[in-house]
């Protein structure tokens, strides 16, 4: 089976983000980036499923060259090819699926894994856009996989429970924290996965379904009360609690 | 009046109609009444006898499909159905609630009606036939003003952001309910599994989380007694969930939920940035640390500096008084 994880090349969670100064961008300078936390859940059960059934694996990832690097980290923990698609643009989920969906039908993937959403711009439509685009059954948020045959029994977290929803290859999943442990590269990995060749290809569809204005900051709060740590300050909030926030 | 509508789409999870539903359906009847465009409530599975709720915004027309086999959540059959509801509708408009239904089938929709979508708005403005939403990005650590350029365009709506509007049923309120055979049932929920009655973060209006310095799960009680006393849900940080004390259903951050609940209560936890991204838009956060420099201080409206271990109960204990 051929067996496809995509993968967001995405600002390290603890980096702060700074806007360019006229508000139309976002000024990435000195930021490190990183493979999106959820898409290593997606990668380590492309892995799984790959030690189980067989098959071969393709990482791909969109964007400019930077993303190489967040590939090879895919090839130094295992993944076999990689795919590079090529654009300078920032581009809407849409367009993102759409270019994705074309080298997904080339290569002939039967299960795709993604993260539940990239933790920079946070939409979490990707999978879903392409299980509509490629006739692929999607479940998304998953924190539990098995595959039977072509059968798939997963559970999404939903609020307050979880969903155990069936379906059938072929299929995508979206990754939730909690479906699996992620492994990390092994040196020998990395020392290999020097020597891959990362395969290339333009973005072909280009056009953005959305025109962003600009960006902005959050507003900050004015500096909060700090009240005494006995009971007396305690008591102080619950009664700003109630009668200032209004909120008890 | 314009044969154009507007839809919203109405969740229900076992006959429940969640209120974040509500807050889209009021954001779709203002902005179809504006526009002079008919406001359309979209209900699938489900049973009901009253639909008050739903006209008490004073939509104009409810469209309830039903079937034993959609009580349950099924991707395929729903996005089907209500994309063939959009498309005899002439819907130019849609809404959905970010739930986690809303997050699963929007997606799904924008491409079957070819539209632009703008997921988790927490704001939303129209000028004539324009539109200008905002959506945070990087949980929370920026927000993006955008406008969908398609004909049809789709909005979901974060929750508990947009109120609930309910002036009452329209006087012209139409109903209608449509039995649906041979669904698509390709993707299917075939069980619910809930967590023991518990709340959810990302549904709660008060949230208590408690982090690294509660010093081990055996202390969580102090946390949850507070909750309890509150109506609350109980969060907790990241260290908490990796170390195994909570289920990581509770983590809040930007690789757990994103949470705007009224009032959160971050207890023994440092405010990490990864934390912040995914808390701070609550409107009232209470910080109780031990140490005067924890970040969490520059997001909290109030805060005590001290031992959690001697302030949580006295904070129970006071809130019971009042409470009574
Ligand atoms: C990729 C990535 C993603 C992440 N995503 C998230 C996320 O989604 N959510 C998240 O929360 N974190 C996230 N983190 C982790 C984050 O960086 C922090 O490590 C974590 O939030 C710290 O948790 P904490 O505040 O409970 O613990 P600590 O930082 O250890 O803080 C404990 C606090 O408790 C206080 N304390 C100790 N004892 C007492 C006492 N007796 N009384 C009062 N106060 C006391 C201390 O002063 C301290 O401030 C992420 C990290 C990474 C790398």
């Amino acid at each position: 089976m051929n067996i496809g994880v995509c993968i967001s090349h995405v600002p390290d969670t603890a980096s702060k983000i700074k806007l360019s100064e006229d508000h139309s961008g976002i000024d990435y300078t000195g930021v490190p980036f990183i493979i999106n936390p959820y898409d290593e859940f997606a990668m380590e059960e492309a892995l799984k499923t790959k030690e189980k059934s067989g098959g071969t694996t393709y990482a791909l990832s969109l964007g400019k060259d930077t993303v190489k690097e967040s590939l090879r980290k895919a090839l130094a923990t295992g993944i076999d090819e990689a795919v590079h698609i090529k654009t300078e643009l920032e581009l809407d989920s849409f367009s993102v699926a759409k270019n994705l969906a074309e080298e997904i039908k080339a290569l002939n993937l039967e299960l795709l894994f993604l993260g539940k959403q990239s933790v920079d711009f946070d939409s979490g439509s990707v999978g879903q856009m392409l299980s509509e685009l490629l006739g692929m059954n999607c479940i998304t948020n998953c924190v539990s996989l098995e595959i039977n045959g072509t059968e798939i029994k997963a559970e999404r977290e939903i609020e307050g429970g979880r969903e155990v929803v069936v379906t059938a290859l072929p299929a995508i999943i979206t990754a939730q924290k909690g479906l699996n442990e992620p492994r990390y590269a092994s040196l020998k990995g990395i020392m290999a996965a020097k020597k891959k060749t990362i395969a290339e290809k333009e973005a072909v569809f280009t056009d953005s379904r959305i025109n962003v204005l600009k960006y902005l900051s959050p507003q900050g709060k004015s500096s909060g009360k700090i009240l005494g740590s006995d009971a007396g300050g305690v008591k102080e909030l619950v009664r700003l609690l109630k009668e200032e926030a209004k909120v008890l | 009046m314009s044969t154009e509508t507007v839809i919203a789409f109405i969740e229900q999870r076992e006959n429940e109609i969640k209120k974040a539903s509500l807050e889209a359906l009021s954001v779709c009847v203002k902005l179809a009444d504006k526009s002079n465009k008919k406001s359309i409530a979209v209900l699938v599975g489900g049973t009901f006898d009253s639909y008050d709720k739903i006209s008490a915004t004073g939509v104009r027309k409810i469209i309830h499909v039903t079937s034993p086999e959609l009580n349950l959540y099924s991707a395929s059959a729903y996005a089907e159905i209500f994309a063939n509801i959009c498309k005899e509708e002439t819907a130019t408009l849609v809404f959905f609630a970010n739930t986690l239904l809303g997050k699963d089938l929007a997606p799904r929709i924008s491409v079957r009606l070819e539209a632009g979508i703008g997921m988790d708005c927490v704001d939303l403005t129209s000028e004539g036939q324009e539109f200008i939403a905002t959506r945070p990005i990087f949980a929370g650590k920026a927000l993006q003003q955008f406008q969908v350029l398609t004909k049809i365009k789709i909005f979901s709506l974060r929750p508990n952001v947009f109120p609930v509007v309910t002036p009452g049923s329209s006087p012209d309120l139409e109903t209608v309910r449509k039995d649906s055979a041979n669904n698509n049932l390709a993707i299917k929920v075939s069980e619910l599994k809930k967590a023991s009655g518990k709340m959810d973060v990302s549904e709660a209006d008060i949230i208590v989380s408690g982090g690294r310095g509660m010093k081990g799960p055996e202390h969580f009680p102090l946390i949850e007694t507070l909750a309890d006393t509150l109506g609350a849900a109980v969060g907790a940080s990241r260290a908490v969930v990796d170390a195994g004390w909570r289920p990581h259903g509770e983590q809040v951050g930007q690789t757990g939920k994103t949470v705007s609940p009224t009032l959160y209560f971050a207890c023994g936890i440092s405010g990490a940035i990864q934390h912040l991204a995914g808390m701070s838009s609550s409107k009232f956060i209470v910080a109780i640390n031990k140490d005067k420099d924890a970040p969490i201080f520059s997001v909290a409206d109030y805060g005590i500096v001290g031992d959690l271990f001697e302030i949580l109960p006295l904070l129970t204990e006071e809130i019971k008084r009042v409470k009574s």
